[in-house]
C-alpha cells in the first residue's frame, strides 16, 4: 500500500469535516429564500419576501452605503500612505527599516476588542466618536499594516535591474518610480486593494465601539439585527455580501492569482 | 519576515531635502495614523488600568492598583478568567482534532484539486464572523435540524445555544481556516518517503502516525495552537451572539464593561489581562518550539 494514499474512510472523515467548515456559510444560501417569518432550518415555505424586505429597510441600505464609501476611502489612503512607506522601508533602509515594518505592522498583532476599547477612550476625549473621520482612521489602523504587508513583499521580490537601467539612462529618480517600480507593483497593489476593502467592509469589532446612533456600517447593523432578532433577512444580506466578496476575489485571482495574495 | 531583505540601492531620490528628509517626508503620513490610531491609544489603555472608576461612568485620574486587585479578589472575574482560560483550551484542541485531517489531506492532494480545496478552506475566512456565526444560529437552534435529528433519534434535545456548547462549536468552526493554514505551513517536513518507509519496515498504519507524521508535525501544530488559543480569547462577535448573553468570557466583559457599565478602569484592566495572556501563550509556544528541536 501507497504510504500517502488516502484510505476511503479517511476520505470521509475529510468530507465531513469540510461540511462542518462550510455549513454555516452555505446554510444562509436556501435560508435567505425562506419564506417564513423567523429564522428556520429547512424553511417550510419559499418566498423572496426577505430580498424585498431587504430593499424596504432604509436602514440597512444606508448601513450599506456607508460601508461602501468607507471601504472605498480607506483602501485609497491605505495605497496612499503604504507605497511610499514601503518604498522608503524596502528601498530606502534608513533609520531601522526592520523596527519601522514591525512597528506599523504591529496593530495586527493586538486584538480587536483590546485595540477598539483603546480607540475609543481616545477618540471620545477628542470628539471622533459616531464621526465618519472616526470610523476612517479607526479603520486604516487596520488595513495599513496589511497593505503594507504585500507591498512590502512586492517590491522585496521585484528584480531590481529594471529599475537601474532607467536610472542608468538618466531617469530622475522620480520619473522611474512612477514609469518602472510603480507598474512593477501593479500586481501588489491589486492584491492590497482587495485586502484593504474587505478588511474595511468586513471589519465589525472596532467600528462597534466607533458608530454613533446614526452613523452605523453594515457589518454593526447586522451584528446588532443578529442580537436583537431572529429572522431570514440577515441571511438576505449575507448572501449578496458573499457575492460581493466572491466578485472581489475573482478579480484579484484573474489578475495575480488567488494564492499569492491570501496564503502567505 | 524576509520579505523586507533587499539589496542596496543606486537610484535614490536626490530631492532638495536629502535622503533622510525624504525618507521622513514619506513616512510621515503612516507615523501620524500610528500614533493616533495605536501607540497613543495603548498607552492611554495601560494607564487607564490604573485609574479610579467613579459611580456613573466618571473617570478620576489616579495610580491605583484598586482595578487589578478588585479583579482578583472578585470570585465572578477570577471564574470569568479561569473560564475564558480553559474555553479557549477547549476550543483549540477541538480546532486541532477537526482540522488536522483536512490539512493532512491537502498537503497530499497536488494540483487543480489542491488548488480548489485550498480555496474551500480560505473561503469562509473572507465571510463575515456575523454571517457565520447567524449560519451557527440556524444550525443550532431549539427548533434546527441538528437538535431535532437528535430528538428523531430518541434521545432527549440537548440545548445547543445561548450556552458554552455553542460557543465552542462555533468558534472552532470560526478558527478552522487559521489552524489548517498553520498546519498546512508546518507540514513542510513531512517528507511522504519517510511515511513509506515506516510502513514497508512493517509499521502498522496507527503506528506510523503516531511514530513518524505526528512527531514531524509538532512544529505546525505548534503554530496552529497558539494563533487559535489567542483568537479564541480574544473572540467577541459569536461567543456574544452565540452565548446570548449568558455566556461570559474576557471579550464580551470588556465589551459590556466598556459600553454598557461604562467602567473604563474596568475594562482597560481586563485588556491588560488579555494582553498578558498572549503573552504567557506565546511564551509558551517558544518553550514548546526549543523542546521540539
Amino acid at each position: 500500500m501507497e504510504a500517502n494514499e488516502t484510505s476511503v474512510p479517511m476520505k470521509i472523515v475529510v468530507a465531513v469535516l469540510f461540511l462542518f467548515l462550510l455549513a454555516p456559510v452555505i446554510l444562509v444560501v436556501p435560508i435567505s429564500f425562506s419564506g417564513e417569518q423567523i429564522l428556520s432550518f429547512p424553511p417550510e415555505s419559499w418566498s423572496l419576501r426577505w430580498y424585498a424586505a431587504l430593499a424596504d429597510n432604509p436602514k440597512m441600505i444606508s448601513a450599506f452605503w456607508t460601508s461602501l464609501m468607507l471601504g472605498a476611502i480607506v483602501t485609497l489612503i491605505s495605497l496612499a500612505v503604504a507605497i511610499p512607506a514601503a518604498y522608503v522601508i524596502v528601498r530606502m533602509r534608513t533609520m531601522g527599516s526592520t523596527f519601522l515594518y514591525n512597528l506599523f505592522t504591529a496593530p495586527l498583532l493586538l486584538p480587536t476588542i483590546v485595540l477598539g476599547l483603546a480607540i475609543l477612550i481616545v477618540f471620545a476625549s477628542i470628539g471622533f466618536l459616531g464621526t465618519f473621520t472616526g470610523l476612517v482612521i479607526g479603520h486604516l489602523v487596520i488595513t495599513l499594516p496589511y497593505a503594507l504587508r504585500v507591498l512590502a513583499t512586492t517590491l522585496g521580490n521585484l528584480n531590481l535591474s529594471c529599475e537601474e537601467a532607467a536610472s542608468t539612462l538618466g531617469g530622475r529618480p522620480l520619473t522611474v518610480f512612477r514609469r518602472v517600480t510603480l507598474p512593477m507593483m501593479a500586481p501588489g497593489i491589486v492584491a492590497a486593494t482587495a485586502l484593504c476593502f474587505l478588511v474595511s467592509f468586513d471589519e465589525v469589532v472596532i467600528t462597534l465601539f466607533l458608530t454613533g446612533p446614526r452613523l452605523t456600517t453594515l457589518p454593526v447593523e447586522l451584528f446588532h439585527h443578529v442580537e436583537s432578532r431572529a429572522d431570514p433577512l440577515v441571511a438576505s444580506v449575507s448572501v449578496l455580501l458573499i457575492l460581493l466578496t466572491l466578485a472581489v476575489v475573482m478579480i484579484v485571482d484573474r489578475t495575480v492569482g488567488l494564492s499569492k495574495t491570501f496564503v502567505k | 519576515m524576509t520579505a523586507i531583505a533587499a539589496p542596496s540601492v543606486p537610484a535614490m531620490p536626490r530631492l532638495a531635502l536629502g535622503r533622510t528628509g525624504t525618507a521622513t517626508l514619506l513616512l510621515l503620513p503612516i507615523a501620524i495614523i500610528n500614533a493616533i490610531g495605536f501607540i497613543l491609544p495603548v498607552l492611554n489603555l495601560a494607564r487607564m488600568s490604573f485609574n479610579e472608576a467613579l459611580a456613573g461612568g466618571g473617570v478620576r485620574e489616579a495610580f491605583t492598583l484598586a482595578n487589578w486587585t478588585g479583579l482578583f479578589g472578585d470570585t465572578f472575574y477570577v471564574e470569568l478568567i479561569v473560564n475564558s482560560i480553559t474555553v479557549s483550551l477547549g476550543i483549540t484542541l477541538a480546532t486541532l482534532v477537526v482540522s488536522y485531517p483536512i490539512a493532512l489531506y491537502l498537503h497530499r492532494s497536488s494540483g487543480r484539486w489542491r488548488t480548489f480545496l485550498t480555496v474551500l478552506v480560505i473561503s469562509p475566512l473572507l465571510t463575515s464572523a456575523v454571517v457565520r456565526t447567524y449560519g451557527w444560529i440556524a444550525l443550532l437552534a431549539d427548533q434546527g435540524p441538528i437538535v431535532s435529528t437528535i430528538a428523531a433519534m430518541g434521545f432527549s434535545p440537548p440545548r445547543l445555544m445561548f450556552n458554552t456548547t455553542g460557543v465552542i462549536i462555533g468558534l472552532t468552526e470560526i478558527l478552522m481556516p487559521y489552524m489548517i493554514l498553520s498546519l498546512l505551513a508546518g507540514f513542510g517536513r513531512l517528507d511522504p518517503r519517510v511515511e513509506e518507509a515506516a510502513m514497508t519496515l512493517g509499521a502498522p498504519p496507527a503506528r506510523t502516525f503516531w511514530r513518524v507524521i505526528l512527531p514531524l508535525t509538532l512544529p505546525g501544530i505548534a503554530l496552529g495552537c497558539l494563533l487559535c488559543f489567542v483568537l479564541a480569547v480574544s473572540s467577541f462577535i459569536t461567543p456574544k451572539l452565540l452565548g446570548g448573553g449568558r455566556v461570559f468570557l474576557l471579550a464580551t466583559e470588556i465589551y459590556d464593561q466598556a459600553i454598557v457599565t461604562l467602567n473604563w478602569p474596568l475594562a482597560a484592566t481586563l485588556s491588560m489581562l488579555v494582553l498578558i495572556i498572549f503573552g504567557a501563550a506565546l511564551a509558551a509556544y517558544a518553550r514548546v518550539l526549543r523542546a521540539i528541536d
